[in-house]
């Protein structure tokens, strides 16, 4: 019925569609991030003026919001809380993660198998569920206001996801390996940092940039828990303090949004592989 | 082959199990309690922070405002009798319902045209489409803030030349469900496309072949081969979706703050409000325990897929 020329005529017309569908969605998908960059790079006057096309820079950029950002603002302060509060939420996930999943996965035990699935139900509750009962618990913990309130909140929404991707790495290394390892007479923590570690790398570089994903981009927790600038983060840091009286606030606020949204963004570039691991084993947030 | 490396592996494992059965007895003694050890600060954790936390909520959500008398279901008696309270029940639904189908219609189609592309294409337009899902979602609404400006802004400029027409994005009540809607889309279609994308490469393409020969057009794949095979994909990824839709907090609160008229309130950010805002701690934990309930139920639907799933496989 298909012959050969007008087969490959219709494969033609396929990849053509294809085409014109990414480049409109690449449009939609890049226009957000485009106009916050050359918005940061546009003069005050030029952003008020409204004449010519807003769509480019017509004045020549300027890197007066950048400068303004980092010397007449808190956000350096905003960002440090950040980066402080990402590698601890991510050190402690990760141990927890790594040692339950080498538990669940290859010491069982009774309940293991409830177990594995409690912790994938606790990846299904959502942070606006159980923010309110927590603001309690950290104020009991003293912790209301700082920013290692976040450390102990944060490993709830990473560790169930991390703990369940690193579960499914270490059930798919073969079991030969460990009895191997235990007729050389290694013990459980040699077997872990000797064999499970290096095996899972990949699972555990993808956990690992989950984990740190969760932690920079939390919102919810920081705006309830603190409310003093010097224990701020960047996310809350930038929507509820850059924005000022005045109207034309606007290049300086898309030049914070812009540095605060970096590190994730040029993680993935460099781990789009890893990232995408992660994301498709078992399945996350969307 | 396979046949050949599993009589090996008996093979070698005959030989060996004589030699280690003491070791191995001992071995398995051990283990149990290292187990539980290890697993303890992941059950503290749960139970501490998660477990815990729910059933205080439901404790919380019956007291009064003081927290200092029990007022039994007093708190879902009274959100029951305001119209804001329906209205928010109303909203999350119907963001969470559109925004998801808009989503999953999305990455369908980008997972298809991306899988069109020759190999060493597909690279390229996965990382360009990937990048709303990178950023942090409270920053890039910050931008789509901006751009729905009503005034200095691209939007209003680009319809303005075109038709001269000017949106009021954020102050109309349907124009602010639209725009809050359309952030959502834009943030979560990525996620859509990259779990759609690994679907359809674990379609084994003889079945395309194989239909192909049955003379089956290129419809007639996509509703016969594609979509049963992808069927368990689209169900948990799509379930998923609702729930993290539903339970949105970001967008909302950077955008509209539940405004105009708390026309864009959702469980998350009105629970918010009620809670945090105005101090009212027991009401605020009512309305989020509304969520439960209906995420109770998705959570149900997306575990017996995994499962299914994790037993296909």
């Amino acid at each position: 019925m298909s012959g050969g020329p007008s087969r490959k005529k219709s494969r033609r017309w396929a990849l053509i569609t294809a085409y014109i569908c990414l480049l409109v969605f690449a449009v939609f998908f890049l226009f957000p991030p485009y106009y916050m960059l050359i918005t940061s790079f546009k003069t005050n006057e030029e952003i008020s003026a409204q004449r010519g096309i807003p769509l480019l820079i017509q004045d020549g950029p300027t890197l007066e919001h950048y400068r303004k950002l980092f010397f007449e603002t808190e956000f350096p302060i905003f960002f440090k809380n950040t980066v402080i509060v990402t590698f601890f939420t991510v050190i402690v996930s990760m141990a927890i993660s790594i040692l339950a999943a080498y538990s669940l996965s290859r010491l069982k035990f009774w309940g293991a198998t409830v177990m594995a699935t409690g912790v994938f139900l606790t990846y299904l509750v959502p942070d606006t569920l159980l923010f309110i009962p927590l603001f309690k618990v950290i104020g009991w913990l003293g912790l209301l206001n700082s920013k290692w309130s976040l450390v102990v909140v944060f490993p709830t929404l990473a560790v169930p996801f991390a703990t369940w991707i690193m579960i499914g790495y270490f059930a798919s290394i073969p079991k030969e390996l460990d009895e191997a390892a235990l007729i050389d007479g290694a013990g459980h923590f040699q077997m872990l940092t000797r064999i499970f570690i290096p095996v899972a790398m990949p699972g555990i570089i993808a956990a690992t940039i989950f984990c740190f994903t969760i932690s920079w981009a939390g919102f919810l927790y920081p705006l309830a828990f603190i409310y003093s600038n010097d224990q701020m983060v960047a996310t809350v840091g930038t929507v509820s303090s850059l924005i000022r009286g005045d109207v034309f606030h606007w290049g300086g606020l898309m030049a914070g949004a812009l540095v605060a949204a970096a590190p994730p963004v040029i993680i993935y570039a460099f781990l789009m592989d890893y990232y995408i691991s992660g994301l498709t084993a078992g399945s996350t947030k969307g | 082959m396979a046949r050949v490396v599993t009589h090996k592996n008996i093979e070698v494992g005959a030989s060996v199990t004589p030699v280690r059965v003491g070791s191995y007895q001992r071995f398995l003694k051990r283990r149990s309690t290292l187990a539980v050890a290890l697993v303890t600060p992941l059950m503290v954790l749960i139970g501490g922070l998660v477990v815990y936390p729910f059933f205080y909520a439901i404790y919380l959500s019956m007291l009064n405002k003081a927290e200092t008398t029990f007022i039994g279901f007093a708190n879902f008696r009274f959100l029951f009798t305001r119209d804001t309270f329906w209205m928010v029940v109303w909203q999350s639904t119907l963001f969470a319902l559109t925004a998801v189908f808009f989503k999953a219609l999305i990455g369908f189609v980008l997972a298809h045209a991306i899988h069109a592309l020759p190999d060493r294409r597909q690279r390229f337009w996965r990382g360009v489409s990937l990048v709303p899902w990178v950023m942090p979602p409270a920053l890039s609404t910050l931008g789509w803030w901006w751009l729905y400006d009503p005034t200095y802004s691209a939007f209003n400029w680009i319809l303005g030349t075109l038709f001269g027409v000017h949106v009021a994005w954020l102050s109309d009540p349907n124009w602010a469900r639209f725009s809050v809607i359309l952030v959502n889309i834009w943030i979560g279609s990525p996620f859509f496309l990259i779990m759609y994308l690994a679907a359809l490469k674990s379609v084994p393409p003889d079945l395309y072949e194989a239909a192909e020969i049955d003379g089956a057009n290129a419809r007639q794949q996509l509703i016969y081969v594609t979509l049963p095979m992808m069927r368990n994909i689209i169900a948990i990824t799509g379930l998923f979706s609702i729930i993290v839709t539903f339970a949105n907090f970001d967008i909302v609160r950077v955008l509209t703050q539940g405004g105009p008229f708390n026309t864009t309130h959702l469980f998350g950010t009105y629970s918010f409000l009620l809670g945090i805002q105005s101090g009212d701690i027991p009401l605020g934990s009512s309305v989020a325990l509304f969520m439960f309930p209906i995420l109770g139920v998705l959570a149900f639907f997306i575990l017996r897929n995994v499962r299914q799933r994790a037993t296909e496989l």
